[in-house]
């Protein structure tokens, strides 16, 4: 028989973990290919924020070498940005003009960061934070200029941040609102993670709004011209400006193909589009139930769930995913899971100890965890998340929650 | 300014001990006991001890009464004004009453604590300015049976006998009374005379396994109550076996034929049942006292605060009469006076049953010698209300207006309920007082400062009828006055207003206890030989005093009756005025803490007086405690036919079973939400003495659900201490139960003061009540500490000091929670460990495992900060005979070496600590 044939468009984290379930429940189902439109293999994206920080080489989040391709009877197209599905002839069309027929199509593009419509976005020296080359990029800014800039008080903005400080640049993180990470973290330990993040030597320009990047006289950008949420126009000094302002999911490709996009290719529980059942989606460019996810976890359960149905065999259903953070910063501890600000119908158990810097806020709905917050002392991540995503009743062991698995 | 010393007289208990004060004139510094007082021999109690921490700048600041102060209304806050203001309105408000309702409508109501010229000076502005025979002490809750049994049997109150006596006694019998702890310096010399003769029988008759009955030969555990029927009992035993000496009773007494009827049906058999004590036991206390050479019986309130604690004393001193032990070098029956100054009242006559000089009011030739002696022709001729009928006849509003000077009655009455609704009711409360924050305080409409301890001047007598000099060492602090004072002026303004001479114009303390010795002329108490510089010269004498000290009394074989004859009192046993019940199953008596006096308002001022039995409980017997399915530590319930007192629990074996048992200082001032321990104890008097059965009430004991905890702590300066005390004291009512305590300081926890303040409640307490308690606190801030599950009720709050957070204890807490839920936190918190050693454990619900076990051992002996602990860790190491196990712990550790007064809980844990004998 016939092998089937099945594309990939997207060479990420969420796209090779799908191939890597599939080839282990139906190696040999398919021919495969692979369309990636970075030049490298695999690598662990999560990871470049310590290649950043100098903790580790590039070598080293490579998650699958080329060898790993070969020894599957890959076919892989590095540095070929697919522009083209064609669904009724069912053939993808990179822009050099290769093709690729398909059965089975999935759409791992992965998501793109959104660049903020300010005047300047285009001048050099502004970049992004999101693949190897913007790695390299900052790591060479800083080994020639001394100002940054970075806009965005998130998970990725804060790790570019201080990496690049601890490359020798004076950065001023510009964030939006007055809470750093403020989808994962609440105030407290928001603020127990500036003053920490403070106390190493980053700058906070926290509730301003960028206005314009300003040329300098080679065209390299000079400063960031803010808005304080005091309403004063200043400028902060930089000779790098990394936009950290938050991610995409890339639809381009999907939308071109008439495929339904709304915040995310439109997908159901078994990841196949809802436009075209042959076509699936997962991770970061993927919506299921309205969520487009941005955290790896997520996507290794996507991956998993499509693996299966890929294979034939699938009786799985991805049903959404409960999703925790840790920051990649060395020395701060800090985790979040579900819904940690808690609302109405929630019950929430604080505990800080500002001595040893620890926070940490557990949200109970119905007797059941839904949601954590901790900042400085993060063991017990782990047994939260667990408890949360099991949806233990956890009356029984409410009063020494707190204190850790030891403790219950 | 240089150092100085000033001899005086310890206000504590009864023993009188001298004190030698030691202060730059502003300033007391110090104090230690007088080598050369009779009483002490420089000896000092736990008490006497700290007496100097009772006047330090903070308790003078903030714990004494500063000002004259008025309150426009009754619970709004009192404001100052000036002497001249204060006396002016006073004397114009009591002429207004005198004139609108007679001078009868006006009660005073004064305390054992003052001294003889001030009891001189309110006895004359109550019976000579005034007009109203409604003058009455605090001693009526203490001494009146023993005043009236003394008189009914030997026709004088008048102890016939001196501590030295103790010393002199072959046998001596404890009855109703804990000098262990209520008279530590007698018990000390208790210890040392019968460790000096071989032989010495002590008999204890106790209701309660007190550390006196510890030391005992014998002791009989009555049940409460039957004290009457037990020495009616052992009277019949005496008498069976021919120990009466019938040529003494032949020759000294009276009555003895009609007494013999009555106890000739108490047999041994039948006393030892209705008793609750082994018959064998009666036998040998009988053999004991009546063949020893000399005997001698010590008692107190176990005797006098009863129904029958007239016919409980007489029936005592039936033992001497009829044995003959009395008159004798070591045999006698001597009354431990509860107050200082007791005595000295009754000499002075300033109470409602009594005259200057042991004089009778209803007398028509004792009141026509005051008459003449004071030049007041309208002295009032009959008795007047004593203290239960003076509150119960301001509760009903015929005494429109209370004076109350040295005395704490919203704390110290039985009955409180009546109590508070007599203060309420009054047109008019005076409180003339030196200490600021007593639970009367907030009844008075007008609060006088009195100076106290250390600023006054004049005599007190204590219980061997010795007349010691108080003197001042240092000036009233703020505006205080001495309290003769007080009343001397406003006694001037009321004579001018009813436009007549002063009738008190004495302008020293001197010059009225010169009028005080002329009214003793001729009487028992005869003191017209002794002189002022006699007393400022040789120091202490006792009285009678016509040519010289008199030691003993009745050596002569003659009493102080007409006729010279001692009267046998012939009074059938009476059960107490309530009974047990179903309903209500448990005798509850009530007793004193070694470290703690009365009202606890000048005790309660030291932190180190705390550390002994330093909490409010009521003691149940733990047989009595499983059938009622209580626990140890558990809220109860203790509610008599008045009212109840809600207090943890403690076990005891030391309580009898069905009885129970409570310290009688815990007032409102301590425990919040109620009105103290008195809420539960009843008003019935004695008929003859007027004093109240304070010693017994029958109480149902209930666990009461209030599952709720809050426990609130702070460490602060020691000039702040003061108003943190205030602003938790300001939160008790909020909760069902609550107490407010300070905290015995540690010494390595240098000038700090800390308060505890536990409440506990039906539910989670209001987040608003939670706030004002952190804010008291001082943890509002974003550095502390905290876990907080607000939906279940549970927070805890914690704040280090200031400096390395590494080492640093906690300086504050407060946690919210079920039951324990948190509590190991406040063992954490007063022991000052660094907090952060428990790391991430430190906020848990439970102490962490590794911790704990070196928490909280109760202090035994205060003066050296020793532990229980420390003690058994170090007994452990001691060997040989109890003694020298004793020594070599004392030698080790210090403890008992300097008041002495944990001596007898060091003897226990001697006995109860073995050698570790390595293996």
């Amino acid at each position: 028989m016939k092998k089937m044939k099945l594309v990939m468009v997207g060479n990420g984290m969420a796209g090779v973990r799908t191939l890597e379930e599939l080839l282990k429940t139906a190696p040999g189902l398919y021919d495969i290919t692979v369309f990636g439109a970075e030049p490298h293999p695999n690598y662990n994206r999560i990871l470049l924020s310590p290649v950043l920080a100098g903790e580790q080489t590039l070598d080293e989040i490579v998650l699958h070498p080329l060898s790993w391709y070969e020894q599957h009877g890959i076919t892989l197209h590095l540095g070929k940005t697919v522009t083209q599905v064609d669904r009724m002839r069912r053939r993808v069309m990179a822009e050099d003009g290769t093709t690729a027929d398909y059965d089975r199509l999935l759409i791992a593009t992965g998501s793109t960061p959104f660049i903020p419509p300010v005047p300047g976005k285009t001048l050099e020296g502004v970049i992004a934070y999101r693949d190897i080359a913007d790695t390299n990029a900052m790591i060479e800014a800083a080994a020639r200029f001394r100002h940054a800039v970075v806009i965005g008080g998130g998970l990725l903005g804060l790790e570019a941040a201080n990496g690049l400080m601890l490359r020798g640049m004076q950065v001023t993180v510009v964030h939006l609102t007055g809470t750093l990470m403020e989808r994962q973290l609440d105030t407290v330990a928001g603020d127990l993670l500036r003053q920490s993040l403070a106390d190493r030597g980053l700058r906070f320009m926290l509730g301003a709004q960028t206005q314009a990047l300003l040329p300098g006289d080679t065209g390299r950008v000079r400063a960031v011209q803010l808005k304080t949420s005091a309403g004063d126009i200043v400028e902060v000094p930089a000779d790098l400006v990394v936009m950290a302002a938050g991610i995409r999911p890339n639809t381009a490709l999907a939308e071109s193909a008439g495929l339904l996009c709304n915040r995310g290719i439109v997908v159901t529980d078994t990841l196949q589009t809802v436009t075209d059942p042959r076509v699936y989606a997962v991770g970061e460019c993927a919506a299921h139930r309205g969520i487009a996810y941005g955290l790896v976890a997520p996507l290794f359960e996507q991956g998993q769930v499509c693996a299966t149905h890929l294979a034939q065999s699938g009786i799985g259903r991805y049903l959404g995913s409960s999703v925790s953070t840790k920051l990649k910063v060395t020395g701060i501890d800090l985790f979040s899971a579900g819904n940690f600000t808690g609302g109405p119908g929630t019950e929430v158990i604080v505990m800080s100890d500002p001595i040893a810097g620890v926070y940490k806020k557990l949200v109970i709905q119905d007797d059941r965890l839904v949601g954590a917050c901790l900042y400085g002392d993060t063991v017990d991540g782990g047994w939260y998340f667990k408890l949360l995503r099991e949806g233990r009743n956890i009356a029984d062991i409410r009063d020494t929650l707190m204190f850790g698995e030891q403790a219950a | 300014m240089s150092m100085r010393e000033t001899k005086s007289t310890c206000p504590y208990c009864g023993v009188g001990c001298g004190v030698v004060i030691e202060h730059d004139g502003a300033q007391i510094t110090g104090v230690r006991g007088d080598p050369d007082h009779p009483a002490n021999f420089g000896r000092l109690c736990t008490k006497g001890t700290n007496l100097h921490l009772t006047a330090t700048p903070v308790v003078l600041q903030h714990q004494r009464l500063r000002e004259p102060q008025k309150r426009e209304a009754r619970g709004m806050t009192p404001s100052a004004l000036t002497w001249d203001e204060a006396n002016r309105e006073i004397a114009d408000k009591l002429l207004a009453i005198r004139a609108a309702h007679g001078p009868d409508a006006i009660g005073i109501y004064i305390s054992g604590q003052l001294l003889t010229e001030d009891y001189h000076a309110f006895n004359k502005l109550a019976r000579a300015v005034i007009g109203t025979p409604h003058i009455d002490s605090n001693s009526r809750l203490c001494m009146s049976s023993a005043v009236v049994g003394y008189k009914q049997a030997l026709g004088a109150d008048a102890p016939p006998c001196s501590y030295e006596d103790i010393e002199a006694a072959d046998c001596v019998l404890v009855s109703g009374a804990n000098p262990a702890w209520a008279h530590p310096i007698l018990f000390r010399r208790l210890e040392a005379a019968r460790a000096a003769k071989p032989g010495h029988k002590l008999i204890v008759i106790d209701p309660r396994r007190t550390e006196t009955a510890e030391l005992a030969d014998l002791h009989l555990q009555i049940r409460p109550g039957t004290d009457v029927a037990l020495c009616h009992g052992l009277l019949h035993a005496i008498i069976w076996q021919g120990w009466t000496n019938d040529a003494f009773i032949a020759r000294s007494t009276d009555g003895f034929a009609a007494l013999k009827v009555l106890v000739r049906d108490w047999t041994p058999a039948r006393a030892a049942e209705v008793c609750g004590v082994k018959e064998a036991d009666l036998w040998l206390a009988a053999e004991w006292f009546a063949t020893s050479p000399a005997s001698l019986s010590l008692y107190c309130q176990g005797l006098n605060q009863s129904s029958s604690g007239t016919a409980k004393n007489t029936a005592l001193i039936n033992l001497h009469l009829a044995t003959g032990q009395i008159g004798r070098a070591g045999a006698a029956p001597f009354s431990l006076t509860g107050q200082p100054n007791a005595m000295g009242g009754r000499e002075s006559g300033g109470m409602a049953t009594l005259l200057p000089g042991h004089r009778d009011p209803g007398d028509a030739q004792d009141w026509a010698e005051m008459a003449a002696l004071w030049g007041v022709s309208d002295l009032p001729n009959r008795r007047g209300h004593t203290a239960v009928e003076m509150f119960e006849a301001a509760a009903r509003g015929e005494i429109k207006a209370l004076w109350i000077a040295c005395t704490n009655p919203a704390q110290s009455m039985p009955d409180q309920a009546t109590v508070r609704a007599a203060l309420e009711r009054c047109e008019l409360v005076i409180l003339q007082e030196a200490f600021a924050h007593t639970a009367t305080a907030r009844y008075a409409d007008y609060l006088l400062p009195a100076a106290t301890w250390g600023e006054k001047d004049g005599t007190v007598t204590n219980s061997e009828r010795r007349i010691s000099r108080v003197r001042a060492a240092i000036p009233p602090t703020g505006e205080a006055r001495a309290d003769w004072r007080i009343v001397r002026d406003i006694a001037a303004l009321i004579d001018a207003g009813l436009s007549r001479a002063p009738r008190l114009a004495a302008d020293s303390a001197e010059a009225l206890w010169l009028e005080h010795r002329e009214a003793t002329r001729g009487r028992d108490l005869d003191i017209t030989g002794l002189s002022w510089i006699t007393l400022d010269t040789e120091g202490p004498q006792q009285w009678p005093y016509v040519a010289g000290p008199t030691a003993r009394l009745y050596t002569d074989g003659r009493f102080a009756t007409a006729d010279g004859r001692a009267r046998f009192i012939t009074r059938p046993f009476q059960p107490t005025a309530e009974a047990t019940s179903p309903e209500l199953p448990f005798a509850l008596t009530t007793g004193r803490l070694r470290d703690q006096w009365h009202g606890m308002s000048r005790s309660g001022s030291v932190p180190r007086l705390f550390a002994h039995e330093g909490r409010p409980v009521v003691r149940l017997h733990p047989d009595d405690a499983t059938h009622l399915h209580l626990a140890d530590g558990q809220l109860v319930r203790v509610r008599s036919r008045r009212g109840d007192v809600v207090l943890p629990l403690k076990l005891d074996g030391n309580v009898a079973p069905t009885g129970a048992d409570i310290a009688m200082h815990w007032g409102d001032e301590f425990i919040g939400a109620q009105l103290g321990i008195n809420a539960v104890t009843q008003g019935a008097f004695c008929a003859d003495s007027k004093q109240p059965e304070l010693k017994f009430s029958a109480v149902a004991i209930e666990p009461v659900d209030l599952p709720w905890r809050l426990s609130a702590c702070a460490w602060v300066a020691a000039g702040e201490g003061p108003a943190l005390r205030e602003r938790l004291r300001a939160l008790m009512p909020r909760f069902g139960y609550a107490h407010c305590l300070p905290e015995p300081g540690r010494p390595n926890h240098g000038e700090k003061v800390g308060w505890v303040f536990e409440a506990a409640c039906a539910a989670a307490p209001a987040p608003a009540l939670v706030d004002e308690l952190v804010a008291s606190l001082g943890l509002n801030t974003p550095a502390v500490l905290r876990y907080a599950d607000v939906q279940r009720g549970r927070l805890r709050l914690l704040a280090l000091d200031s400096g390395n957070p590494q080492t640093a204890p906690l300086r504050a807490l407060l946690r919210v929670g079920p039951h324990d839920e948190g509590a190991w936190l406040v063992d954490l918190w007063r022991e000052r460990t660094a907090a952060a050693t428990l790391g991430r454990g430190l906020l848990s619900p439970d102490a962490p495992s590794t911790n704990g076990a070196a928490l909280a051992s109760p202090q035994v002996c205060n003066c050296f900060d020793v532990r229980e602990d420390v003690i058994r860790l170090t007994l452990a190491r001691c060997s040989g005979t109890p003694a020298e196990r004793l020594t070599q712990l004392q030698s080790e550790k210090r403890c008992g070496t300097q008041c002495g007064s944990c001596l007898p809980a060091l003897r226990r844990l001697v006995a109860t600590t073995p050698e570790e004998v390595p293996a």
